[in-house]
């Protein structure tokens, strides 16, 4: 079957140069996409997860008492919504890299440090999708009628109680849509971490492309193929989610 | 109800004197005194905006005073150490707007507070739940979400829900204000009912015609204060004061 396959691209590199697919027949080329698949799927998965945590506790602190915690929301919400996710990245990487202390490698003599590029770009990445999710989760939460919460307190409620049973997951159903693209547009942009030579899955066939040319449209088209892929796996995964979360007659929902 | 509270039996089960509230420089009830045995049918009438949704608020500590004293079972209601828990726990609340929610299920709304809140034993608030559905007549529907549920049925769970809280005393504020007139009887029905089994009610309403059938006193409040009180029959027949005649001559 394998082999199938591989004489298959093989022959049609050979009847059409232009179309390369030389992954598909070299096993040491192979094994580069699946690698970059992996760190974009881990990339991914760590940012989204990381997001939604900054998103809750981002509308957590925009509703705090002490003003100086909303205005420091406010202010992180500005810079990390009106200023490029790549520039970003490149500070993390490049400017806040420099004040984290490095340790020795295994070997004894090289020295890492202990926020790899990976970790600048989850941690970069994941305050910009975060900054976007604060605000789709206050949203949500604003959208909660006060007569609402009103209903909780007569019923003797306290502020937590409140927001953990009835607030929060009122709050979420709301956020959903919204939340689905800030994360599809989340998992798109983490192909910008290549800025930083993170060997995701753009990085990977970029530098395929470079060591032959003669793949890049080959590259370029598994690449859509790719993101087509796995942006419609998390929008499925979304849309379930929001299927099982649905209540009748609340909400836009079917 | 509690061991240690100064109330007695025969004394106001809710106390309200001299009650000021303001909302910034306006000020919305201008002394209010008013009290209520237990047992009581209290309606309150009177034109939009003369402080009655206020005052009902007041009475659960869902809105602060500034003046005078409200007590519950002889408890100072706007006491800043009063335990609200207790509070709310003798003072039922139903809305205009039912606030049911949304996301959960008839009997979930009713079970939802007993059990998180008070933390009782779920099967024993199930049973309860499910008898008080009954009461309110919605046998069958205790697994419908409030979105399925017209406005009458909605607001008969919303009174289940308070009820299941056990409380001594239950506010109405014009519970079927936003209700078709077809549904309006069957809540009322309900709320009679109640009354007949002894709760102590305080309900803001412009049913008249249930306010003189139900009520063992009316208190008519126009610009934040009681203008004219008293039964039914002579309130409704006897009226003294020109804007009581004129708000019923208005309504009737
Ligand atoms: N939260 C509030 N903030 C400011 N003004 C309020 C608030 N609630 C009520 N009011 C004002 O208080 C007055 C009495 O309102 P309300 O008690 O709702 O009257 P009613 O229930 O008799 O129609 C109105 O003039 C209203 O505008
Ligand atoms: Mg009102």
């Amino acid at each position: 079957m394998i082999e199938t396959i591989q004489s298959f691209f093989r022959e049609l590199a050979q009847t059409h140069p232009k179309w390369n697919f030389i992954f598909f027949y070299e096993p040491s080329q192979w094994a580069r996409v699946v690698s970059g698949l992996a760190v974009t799927i881990e990339l991914s998965v760590a940012c989204v997860a990381l997001s939604l945590i900054i998103g809750i506790v981002g509308a957590w602190a925009q509703g705090a008492r002490s003003p100086f915690l909303r205005w420091l929301t406010q202010g992180y919400i500005q810079l990390f919504r009106n200023t490029p996710p790549m520039i970003q990245l490149l500070f993390f990487y490049f400017a806040l890299g420099q004040f984290t202390p490095a340790i020795i490698g295994a070997d004894g003599w090289t020295e890492e440090p202990v926020i790899s590029n990976i970790g600048w770009a989850i941690v970069s990445l994941s305050f910009f999708a975060g900054a976007f999710n604060v605000e789709i989760f206050r949203a949500g939460i604003e959208a909660i009628p006060q007569t609402t919460k009103e209903a909780c307190e007569a019923l003797g409620m306290n502020r937590l109680q409140t927001y953990a049973y009835v607030v929060l997951p009122l709050a979420l159903r709301v956020s959903l849509p919204a939340l689905n693209n800030n994360l599809v547009n989340l998992v798109k942009t983490t192909t910008q971490a290549i800025a930083i030579a993170v060997p995701e899955l753009l990085y990977q066939m970029v530098s395929i492309w470079n060591d032959y040319a003669s793949a890049q449209n080959a590259a370029m088209t598994v690449l859509f193929a790719t993101y087509i892929l796995l942006v419609g796996a998390l929008a499925f995964a979304m849309n379930r989610w929001e299927r099982a979360l649905y209540i009748p007659g609340f909400g836009g929902g079917r | 109800m509690s061991d240690n509270s100064p109330w007695k039996a025969g004394q106001p089960i809710v106390s309200i004197k001299n009650v000021r509230k303001s909302y910034g420089s306006i000020e919305v009830l201008k002394g209010i005194s008013l009290d209520i045995m237990k047992g009581d049918v209290v309606c309150i009438i009177g034109p939009s905006g003369s402080g009655k949704s206020t005052l009902i608020r007041c009475i659960n500590a869902l809105a602060d005073i500034q003046d005078g004293s409200i007590t519950v079972e002889g408890q100072e209601v706007h006491d800043p150490k009063l335990d609200k828990l207790a509070l709310r726990r003798k003072v039922g609340m139903v809305f205009q707007q039912y606030n049911l929610f949304p996301h959960k299920t008839a009997l979930q709304n009713v079970m939802m507070a007993p059990v998180k809140v008070l933390g009782q034993p779920k099967q024993e608030v199930e049973a309860r739940a499910r008898s008080l559905l009954k009461k309110v007549r919605l046998e069958g529907k205790e697994n419908a979400y409030p979105g399925e549920l017209s406005g009458g049925q909605q607001q008969r769970v919303a009174i289940a829900r308070s009820l299941a809280m056990q409380p001594d005393v239950m506010l109405f504020d014009e519970v079927t204000a936003a209700l078709d007139p077809e549904t309006v009887k069957e809540v009322l029905v309900t709320i009679k009912e109640l009354a007949a089994d002894g709760m102590t009610c305080i309900l803001v309403t412009h049913e008249m015609g249930f306010a003189r059938e139900v009520a063992d006193h009316i208190y008519f409040t126009d610009l934040g204060v009681i203008v004219e009180h008293g039964p039914p029959s002579t309130f409704f027949d006897n009226a003294q004061d020109p804007r009581t005649k004129a708000f019923l001559g208005q309504i009737l």
